[in-house]
């Protein structure tokens, strides 16, 4: 582990009601370097983030891996459906076990 | 096809006010070209047809009687043109035979070829052109409505001049020091370097007149159009003036807050700036939309040979309104393609085929006193008919790197194509 990652955006609300599907909207940014891109005859090192992991109350709810082909500054949108008052973690990392967190409370009344 | 007089047209010559062009032997073709708006495409389009087809008897609705452009707007705004150095009139039109009547459209009959006017008059068509322009997208950012407007003006669609005046003053009354915040939306709206060269007058104005207050640019793209020669312009005249925050670095606003000048990004920023200039998301004028004419996405889809709406015979809809494939929403497109859809419509009604189009587009921007740059392309409908395609390595952009001369000489050009443009519309 070595150096750290951006501060990653999250919008999510604050509260929702039983059952409904809440949207959740992420961003990180990163140069999602793919190590086949030159940049004045040198080739720009190869730079990933490879996993986003979402976990509500400790558990995992999403799981996305990140590829060459993902743009870079990876921009998140999904739906959470919660049954009760949940603690949801995001997780990024990258390809050399660097990783970046956030979280969010969503109070369910 | 319509080769023969159209009953419908003399019926509709004889309710409208007696035309000063000299009817033709009813040998020859007539027909009734009925002009909605009288803006690039609007106007091209009737002082087109009566050059072309004086045949034509021709009909403007246009319901001001002063028109300001797009165009050009940007330097009101930082100072460099007057309000009346870019507003026209319709008399050249009317000297040239065409019946311009200032009244608003308010609904087509497609099935008729009827046009009703708030006046209360009702005209009969051969051919319609509509050119409608864009209607502003009120209450897609939160908070942002025709109020709002007056305190966060758009500026985007220019009216008698009142918005572009209105932020004008703004940045006139604001102590030096402010922050000038600017909202750009997503794609498609109209003209895409627009929001960049006014961020370039702004700066050199603030340059000028307040050089210790900055410029804030939220963007709900990652991109935009001569990027590269806009930022390295803006790194040489204006350094440590201008933020440029794209969507991935949370630049999308999607609620402001009017009395307090605030612009709220998607991830929850909260920006208060001295002048807040909203340039809303935007769709296809509404009669279009109460026409029927446009699809899902709020923009009216058309033929790429003639402009024919695909929802409805005999309209032809320029301008802004339509879905243009390829090209950007600019008053010369307006103009390029104005000029296809009345070529278009007289070959229909002459039961000719229709001409072979080929579309054009510049871009100017001013960037700085004797600073311009453009984009340049030509297009084509393709082989089969179906869309618009750029021509291969038919245009281009002006090139990067130290070029003060072309700097210069396309600030000039910029300065003779407006020129042109507005004479080829309303002389």
């Amino acid at each position: 582990m070595s150096g750290s990652l951006s501060t990653p955006r999250i919008r999510a609300p604050r509260s929702a009601r039983a059952g409904e599907p809440v949207e959740i909207r992420l961003l990180i940014e990163h140069p999602m370097e793919t190590g086949l891109r030159q940049e004045g005859g040198r080739v720009v090192p190869r730079d990933l983030l490879n996993r986003l992991v979402v976990r509500v109350n400790g558990e995992v709810a999403l799981q996305a891996e990140l590829r060459n082909g993902t743009s870079a500054n990876p921009y998140h949108v999904f739906f959470l459906r919660l049954d009760r008052t949940s603690d949801v973690e995001f997780t990024w990392t990258d390809e050399r076990g660097r990783s970046a967190r956030a979280s969010a409370r969503i109070t369910v009344a | 096809m319509r080769t023969a007089l159209p009953r419908r047209a003399l019926l509709a010559a004889a309710a409208l006010a007696p035309l000063s062009a000299p009817r033709r032997a009813s040998a020859q073709t007539q027909g009734h070209l009925l002009v909605i708006g009288g803006g690039f495409g609007g106007a091209t389009a009737a002082g087109f047809a009566r050059k072309r087809y004086p045949w034509l008897q021709v009909t403007l609705v246009e319901p001001r009687t002063r028109f300001v452009t797009c165009p050009y707007g940007n330097l009101v705004i930082g100072g460099l043109r007057q309000i009346g150095d870019i507003t026209h009139g319709y008399d050249g039109l009317r000297a040239r035979g065409v019946t311009v009547l200032h009244d608003w459209a308010t609904g087509i009959d497609a099935a008729s070829r009827q046009v009703r006017l708030a006046g209360g008059q009702t005209l009969s068509y051969d051919k319609l052109i509509l050119s409608p322009g864009i209607a502003l997208r009120y209450g897609a950012v939160e908070g942002y409505d025709e109020a709002a407007s007056e305190r966060m003006p758009h500026a985007w669609v220019p009216g008698d001049g009142a918005q572009t005046l209105l932020l004008r003053r703004m940045l006139e009354e604001m102590p030096d020091g402010g922050v000038v915040g600017l909202a750009i939306p997503a794609n498609p709206f109209r003209c895409p370097p627009g929001p960049y060269e006014r961020i370039s007058m702004i700066a050199s104005y603030l340059k000028r007149q307040k050089p210790r207050s900055k410029i804030l640019a939220l963007d709900a793209k990652d991109a935009f159009s001569k990027q590269p020669l806009f930022q390295d312009a803006w790194n040489e005249l204006y350094p440590g003036i201008i933020e440029w925050v794209p969507a991935n670095r949370d630049g999308r606003v999607v609620r402001v807050d009017p009395r307090e000048r605030v612009l709220e990004t998607e991830f929850g920023e909260k920006h208060r700036v001295a002048v807040a200039n909203v340039i809303p998301p935007q769709s296809a004028a509404r009669i279009a939309t109460e026409a029927g004419l446009t699809d899902n996405t709020g923009w009216v889809p058309v033929n790429p040979r003639t402009f024919e709406a695909r929802a409805a015979q005999h309209i032809h809809v320029v301008g802004d309104a339509n879905i243009p494939g390829p090209m950007p929403k600019s008053g010369y497109v307006a103009n390029t393609t104005a000029k296809q859809a009345v070529a278009a419509a007289a070959a229909a009604l002459r039961g000719e085929p229709v001409p072979e189009a080929v579309y054009y587009n510049t871009c100017y921007s001013h960037v700085g006193e004797g600073y311009g740059i453009s984009v340049v392309n030509i297009y084509r409908p393709n082989t089969e008919g179906t869309a618009i395609a750029e021509v291969p390595n038919a245009g281009g952009v002006s090139p990067r790197g130290q070029n003060p001369e072309q700097r210069r000489l396309e600030a000039i050009y910029a300065d003779a194509w407006y020129e042109s443009i507005t004479k080829d519309m309303f002389a």
